[in-house]
């Protein structure tokens, strides 16, 4: 499946100039704009496993573009939106990049953290399919690009997990307890509770989302551990039998792993998300962060980009230049039904958010424990210090005496 | 060594090292599933791969080029303060013994997160600087510090404090008298002040985790692929981490035995 | 007299890098996010009492089982012949200059149920046992990583300690128990403490071991203040009183080992 874009790729290659590998070239075949550019590096900060990287002859997208303009790419990855958020906002870091899911993306500009994009300098928007444009996490379309879209479903074991599985209920299923993982991020973990429950995942009731905590509680002790990317290695290796992930991801689990199945709960519902790239409030290179998103959505970078990482594409030109076998396939493009019933997460009300921030540590870290306890530990170390102190006096009394 | 003694520190290495075999026989597996635990012949492709992976090279160079940098600030800071103390009286002594232990009995995690708060601070203050190399370089000096003092002060006790004050008596300026009678004489402290840093700052993970920025090193690259899908290419660098660990303590520990015979000579020689 | 003017350059060093981020932690626990005073987020860190509860009850198993395991280990060398000692010491420093990332995700390798050491039981056919993710898994690896940690002190002090007292013991007619509980423990009390001390302090503070060993449900302190910083629930302040408790027990921690310290021989650090 992934020679016929391999092929095209090479096909591109050959037709361009041989350019010196890595180092700046003069910005070199895609037009004079790539020139004055060069010899800057922008910080691009994305998910884990979340672009093709030149591993089995898959395309290297950050060095292409290095090669194409001139840019550095200093690549660094996260592994959930709230891990990204706090490191943005912690203000340690200074990121050109930034590809949050669209939950965090409408927090991020709520909050004033991001830039207005340049749109002049994105000529590639156009190819962005008009369904995902003006989305309901950037009504503008002002700060945001679309950069894949899936939904969620479940990964399990086919040799351990013989039922069919069409129902969240199955991760709470004892028969399969401590081979069960679950997301280490709290929208993601309570979302599958609360289409359990049956509500929706953008509840301002605080009795639903104690509720779903409730649930999320009495299903740890059968968790194996909250994982995100350490989900690819545990199931591959039977570690784990079942685990709630992202639907692209099927590329590598279930393609390299035959044995491995993947299926979506229909009836109850599941997550829709779209991640998109945005340029963070205070960028020092805007411009060139401006230039790597346009590379990224050139149909063909972003065709090679999604055949190697398995997600879906917003971009029906770079869906054309796809293998049939993955454009027909329901785990990657999924029927309608599933995606009408699929909901999408909505940024929360402040105060749900700290409530969600609570609960969240509350189910993580077990609890909630009583202050009693804590002031009981301190005053039990503080007594036992006083009697060594007194013990050493006695004795240097006695020594003395 | 009795038999049963002989058998205990068997299992003890055993314990010590059977994980590190581990990785290291894993590191030459030729294997294409993401299994780590069987074994499918031989191959050197994890390091080939590994010299490949622009990011992993870009960390190398990061992580010496800080533990450089800190081992020379922290080794030069440090051995003038082991000096000031060694002069002091008791009490302000003690004082700055005492906070010279406190990030050594400090919970790693808490100097971490206080050196990001500073640095975010002083970030903000100074304009939207990022943290990154320069801030990583700063927090090793600090955690580096202590354990140069304390391999300095001990040899500087040693010293015959008469030296340097003989030194001036006859006439050499104070500097001069620095480099030319005291730092010869606590040098092999030094050295190995310098060499700890050294190792201590290639080997951080905790502190530079919460003050690394965008920058990335060696420990914070292996976390984030202890986080991923896991390759054996992270086998494949332990392996020659290991090699090259192995290579300098053997350096360092020759130098230590030369240093220690020499010492024990000198010692026979002013004995006879 | 001017030798002291030398520390100064360190003690300015220490008060910007150590004592200023200190007292940052201290204001950020004390506040909002918008700077007011509050006691709201020491008063939170009660609901996390049972992490609290859980990171000092494996810390402790963790350092109990260190000192079991170290003890004989630095009788052992200290009792080996002078040339065989540096060698050994060696030999168990080696595996400490292996990045502790990958030491640990070594042991992730071996314990998993399809990991090495299930793969080995069940070719004996004594059946597999159920290892990673439990507590026992998190105590394996914190006795791993720090076991070192525990010896070196223990050798140090047991290794200055004059055989001619043991003799003078047994030729008193004390047994070699009686002479082992009487003399020999007690003498080396020092290091005990030291190491206790040198194990404990990582060990209740990590927050790695017990993300990659524990699984879900074996979170520890560490992992909290992490989650507060750089993880999936923002907040700094929170982290901060969580971090200002951790640090108060640490203290206090210290301060009853120092009760039992006689402050001669600081034992041990780390020889390199």
């Amino acid at each position: 499946m992934k020679k016929r874009i391999l092929g095209l790729l090479l096909a591109v290659l050959f037709l361009t100039p041989l350019a010196a590998p890595a180092v700046a070239t003069q910005g070199g075949e895609d037009g004079g704009e790539a020139a004055p550019l060069t010899g800057v590096t922008i910080n691009v900060y994305n998910w884990g496993e979340y672009i093709s990287n030149g591993v089995d002859g898959s395309l290297d997208v950050n060095a292409e573009f290095t090669r194409r303009t001139g840019i550095e790419v200093n690549y660094t990855t996260f592994e959930s939106n709230e891990s990204m958020y706090s490191k943005l906002v912690s203000g340690g870091a200074n990121y050109d990049i930034i590809i949050p899911s669209d939950y965090m993306v409408s927090r991020l500009i709520d909050e004033g953290m991001l830039e207005k994009l340049n749109f002049d300098n994105i000529p590639n928007f156009q190819y962005i399919d008009e369904a995902y444009r003006n989305p309901v996490y950037d009504p503008q379309n002002e700060y945001s690009v679309p950069y894949t879209w899936g939904v969620v479903g479940i990964f399990y074991n086919k040799n351990y997990v013989t039922e069919e599985v069409d129902s969240w209920e199955i991760l709470w299923d004892e028969q399969y307890a401590g081979k069960i993982l679950m997301f280490d991020n709290p929208r993601d973990t309570f979302g599958i509770a609360q289409k359990l429950l049956g509500f929706s995942f953008n509840s301002t009731e605080e009795s639903e989302w104690q509720e779903a905590a409730m649930l999320l509680k009495q299903q740890k002790p059968l968790v194996q551990a909250y994982v995100m990317d350490q989900i690819f290695d545990k199931m591959a290796s039977g570690e784990a039998w079942l685990g709630p992930y992202y639907a692209g991801d099927a590329a590598i689990l279930v393609e390299e792993n035959p044995n491995i199945g993947f299926a979506i709960p229909t009836e109850e519902g599941t997550n829709f998300f779209v991640d998109a790239i945005c340029i963070p409030k205070g960028a020092q290179h805007k411009e060139e962060a401006e230039a790597y998103i346009n590379f990224l959505c050139d149909p063909e970078i972003a065709a090679a980009n999604v055949d190697y990482i398995g997600y879906s594409t917003p971009e029906s030109a770079a869906k054309a230049l796809l293998d049939e076998e993955v454009v027909n396939n329901p785990i990657y493009y999924p029927p309608q039904e599933v995606l009408e019933n699929a909901e999408i997460f909505i940024n929360l009300p402040e105060e749900t958010s700290l409530l969600l921030d609570e609960l969240w540590a509350e189910v993580k870290m077990g609890g909630p424990g009583e202050t009693a306890t804590l002031i009981a530990i301190l005053a039990l170390f503080l007594a036992l210090y006083i009697a060594a102190v007194l013990y050493k006096r006695r004795k240097a009394k006695r020594e003395a005496g | 060594m009795k038999i049963l003694s002989k058998i205990y520190m068997g299992l003890v290495f055993l314990f010590l090292y059977a994980p590190i075999l581990v990785l290291i026989v894993f590191s030459f597996n030729d294997t294409d599933t993401m299994s780590r635990s069987v074994w499918s012949g031989f191959s050197l492709r994890w390091y080939e791969r590994l010299f490949q992976d622009r990011m992993i090279l870009d960390a190398l160079r990061n992580t010496l080029l800080i533990a450089v940098v800190s081992a020379l600030l922290s080794t030069v800071l440090g051995t003038s303060a082991a000096i000031g103390i060694n002069g002091m009286k008791r009490l302000p002594r003690r004082l700055m013994m005492n906070i010279t232990n406190f990030p050594m009995v400090n919970p790693e995690i808490v100097t971490g997160v206080s050196m990001m708060l500073l640095f975010v601070f002083g970030a903000r203050a100074l304009g939207g600087l990022s943290l990154g190399m320069g801030s990583m370089i700063l927090a090793h000096t600090t955690f580096c510090l202590p354990y140069v003092i304390l391999s300095v002060l001990p040899k500087l006790r040693q010293m015959d404090g008469h030296l340097y004050e003989a030194a001036q008596d006859l006439g050499c300026p104070p500097v001069p008298s620095f480099f030319k009678v005291v730092l010869p004489e606590i040098m092999p402290g030094v050295v190995t002040g310098m060499i700890m840093a050294f190792t201590l700052s290639i080997d951080d993970f905790v502190i530079s985790y919460f003050t690394s920025g965008t920058t990335q090193t060696l420990p914070i690259y292996i976390y984030s692929m202890t986080r991923k899908r896991v390759s054996p290419e992270i086998n494949a660098l332990s392996t020659l981490l290991f090699g090259a660990v192995l290579i300098l303590l053997l350096v360092v520990n020759l130098r230590q035995a030369r240093d220690k015979r020499e010492q024990k000579a000198r010692r026979e020689e002013a004995a006879g | 007299m001017k030798a002291k003017r030398a520390a100064v350059p360190y003690g300015i060093w220490m008060v910007i890098f150590i004592i200023v981020p200190m007292l940052l932690v201290l204001y950020f626990a004390f506040t909002t996010q918008e700077g007011a005073f509050t006691l709201q987020n020491i008063a939170t860190v009660g609901r996390y009492s049972n992490v609290f509860v859980r990171s000092i009850w494996l810390g402790a198993v963790a350092t109990a089982v260190s000192l079991l395991i170290g003890y004989p280990v630095a009788y052992i060398i200290a009792r080996t012949r002078a040339c065989w000692q540096s060698v050994l010491i060696l030999l168990v420093i080696l595996p400490m200059w292996m990045n502790f990332l990958l030491r640990t995700y070594a042991w992730m390798t071996l314990l998993e149920d399809s990991g090495l050491i299930n793969n080995l039981l069940e070719a004996l056919g004594l059946g597999r046992v159920h290892m990673i993710n439990t507590q026992g898994a998190v105590v394996v690896g914190m006795v791993y990583n720090y076991v070192p940690y525990m010896i070196f002190p223990l050798y140090s002090v047991l290794a200055k300690m004059d055989p001619s007292v043991i003799e003078a013991a047994q030729d008193l007619g004390a047994s070699q128990a009686r002479v082992f509980w009487r003399v020999v423990l007690p003498m080396s009390m020092p290091g005990v403490i030291s190491g206790i001390t040198m194990v404990f302090v990582p060990a209740v503070s990590t927050f790695i071991i017990s993300k990659m060993l524990g699984g879900g449900a074996n979170l520890m302190i560490g992992d909290l203040i992490d989650m507060q910083f750089l993880g999936s629930s923002y907040n700094p302040n929170l982290g901060s009183a969580i971090s200002l408790v951790l640090m108060v027990l640490i203290l206090i921690c210290m301060g009853i080992m120092n009760q039992f310290d006689d402050g001669e021989s600081k034992g041990g650090g780390i020889p390199l």
